[in-house]
């Protein structure tokens, strides 16, 4: 997502680490609030145009975590991935309202789309919901170990391209449209690509779930 | 690889391509009129350059302008083309002709990223940016293109999520050097992607239309996800920072369902989010997509809903479903059958 008129902020990186192959995880010490689910313009210089990214670490968390893949063409994320502890970053206020309630509800993502569940998750919003993360590797299922120590048996990974020990072998799609019955009084959070939002909302709606009750946030 | 396209540069960029090809200073404008004036196919038919200039060129370029490879007629008039937009990928664009005047339809990107519940286009994801020359290309190689009217960006994407091709694109078609068309003939439609959409305000004299389809912050979620990014509230906030008194014109897009957004609540808070704002609203009546929960609002109820909105002082009409048989109206453009094919 791109975003050109933002007052942005000058930060301090304080590690930008590797999780994944071509996947990167910045941090920078909060110095603002925020909800759960909102995301942040970053650019690498003051007049940068700024992209947006889902915070990615909780609200109580000391530093802000943004996951962020490497997109070969893109403007911003092959050099962000060239920062080291101590370069600048300059950042927008947080904005959005991709918030989940408290009870019951479906996390749904595929790839960083998990970004803003992590958020959720960290700010102790965990409780009573499902996950389903889709990936394409197992390598592609960042904090699986933070997701599964809280949610056990409700965080399914659902890996399209490779076979593994996991909950799913298979696409986020497939995980869903084999669910016998979906609830339809429950909440349904989505983020990713539209094209995961666009054909995982089909199913729900398919299935019965009102498209009321269908939150989508869709990366572009 | 393919040759890069000529079409669709600007006077800027037609100059640096004639200093680094060594040809003289007005050879620039010439390939301009070549363009943009005339009706040729290839870089051969640049008569007044020479041979060895046209050579030249040809070498490194191609002309970039493609006719439409199948159109669709409905049987009120209105036709939809189809146009290839790179390997295996293919846009469209509805020409509307009408008594008093002919609306062309044109894309700005294959596919869309936005994912709106009541549109087939968002059933496609995403593809593609078109380039400014793809984008005035439905232009110039539509068959009817001296009897356009009117243009809307209203076809298949989100022109703001594509804003420095769309703004090049506006350039084109309504410079002297270009198209020559006046801005006041042009609408760029959008879902509000308010840094692109403050960029369209200050840099250009087009009219806009804004998709609003709920006054309601969480209704609207429910429709269009872009407004856990950029609410309607925030839209309208920056839209009355404009002045929109004089020949500028801002709309509202209210694609119309029943039950969902038709009531009377809805008639409120549109008056009140509008309030001291010129503007108009256009109505649309909903076309059935595969998979959606959603439903048409009756004609009663749109007429209903106009007159309501007429009254509290917010110019209102309700728009002509045109093309639907061909599946050219509103909310309806696809290429993913296509896409699907050529993988």
């Amino acid at each position: 997502m791109i975003h050109t008129t933002t007052v942005l902020t000058k930060q301090i990186v304080t590690s930008n680490i590797s999780i994944a192959p071509n996947v990167y995880l910045l941090s920078f010490k909060r110095s603002f609030s925020f909800v759960p689910g909102q995301w942040i313009a970053i650019g690498l210089y003051p007049t940068d145009t700024p992209r947006l990214y889902s915070i990615a670490s909780g609200i109580h968390n000391d530093e802000i975590n943004i996951l962020y893949d490497i997109k070969p063409d893109g403007a911003l994320t092959p050099n962000m991935a060239t920062l080291k502890k101590g370069d600048s970053i300059y950042i927008s206020k947080p904005d959005g309202s991709f918030y989940t309630e408290t009870g019951k509800a479906w996390w749904i993502a595929t790839g960083t789309g998990i970004a803003p569940f992590k958020a959720m998750l960290d700010s102790g919003l965990g409780k009573d919901k499902k996950l389903i993360h889709g990936g394409k590797s197992l390598q592609s299922f960042y904090f699986e170990k933070e997701f599964s120590d809280v949610m056990g048996e409700s965080y399914i990974r659902c890996c399209s391209r490779e076979n593994g020990d996991i909950e799913y072998n298979g696409r986020v799609t497939d995980y869903l449209k084999q669910q016998e019955q979906l609830p339809s009084n429950e909440k349904y959070y989505l983020c990713g690509s539209s094209e995961m939002v666009v054909e995982v909302r089909d199913i729900l709606v398919n299935k019965a779930v009102p498209f009321g009750n269908i939150i989508a946030e869709i990366y572009f | 690889m393919s040759k890069e396209k000529l079409f669709g540069k600007t006077p800027s960029e037609i100059k640096t391509i004639v200093k680094q090809l060594e040809m003289p200073a007005f050879t620039a404008n010439q390939i301009i009129d070549w363009l943009y004036k005339k009706e040729i196919t290839d870089i051969e038919q640049m008569s007044n350059i020479s041979a060895k200039n046209r050579s030249l060129l040809s070498e490194k370029y191609q002309l970039g302008v493609n006719l439409p490879i199948k159109s669709q007629e409905s049987k009120d008039g209105t036709k939809k083309y189809l146009y290839p937009a790179g390997e295996g990928r293919f846009i469209e664009t509805a020409y509307i002709p009408d008594e008093n005047r002919s609306t062309l339809c044109v894309s700005s990107q294959v596919g869309c990223k936005m994912g709106c519940l009541f549109c087939m286009t968002g059933k496609q994801g995403f593809q593609q940016q078109l380039t400014a020359g793809e984008i005035v290309n439905q232009i110039r190689s539509l068959p009817e293109r001296e009897k356009i009217t009117n243009i809307v960006y209203m076809g298949m994407g989100e022109p703001f999520d594509n804003p420095i091709e769309l703004m090049k694109s506006l350039e084109i078609i309504t410079s002297e050097w270009g198209l020559g068309m006046s801005p006041r003939r042009i609408t760029v439609s959008s879902i509000g992607i308010i840094p692109a959409m403050k960029t369209f305000l200050d840099n250009s004299t087009c009219h806009l239309a804004i998709s609003m389809h709920s006054p309601f912050e969480e209704e609207r979620r429910q429709l269009m996800p872009i407004q856990h990014v950029y609410s309607i509230k925030d839209v309208v906030s920056l839209l009355k920072n404009y002045d929109w008194h004089g020949q500028r014109r801002i709309s509202f897009e209210y694609i119309m369902l029943k039950g969902v957004n038709d009531t009377e609540s809805h008639v409120r808070e549109i008056a009140r989010i509008l309030n001291g704002l010129s503007c108009r609203i256009n109505l649309i009546k909903f076309h059935a997509i595969p998979d959606t929960p959603l439903e048409a609002s009756d004609k009663a109820s749109m007429l209903s809903f106009r007159d309501a909105l007429t009254a509290k002082g917010i110019f209102t009409s309700i728009r002509q479903s045109r093309g639907e048989d061909i599946f050219a109206a509103c909310g309806l453009l696809s290429t993913k059958e296509l896409i699907k094919n050529n993988e």
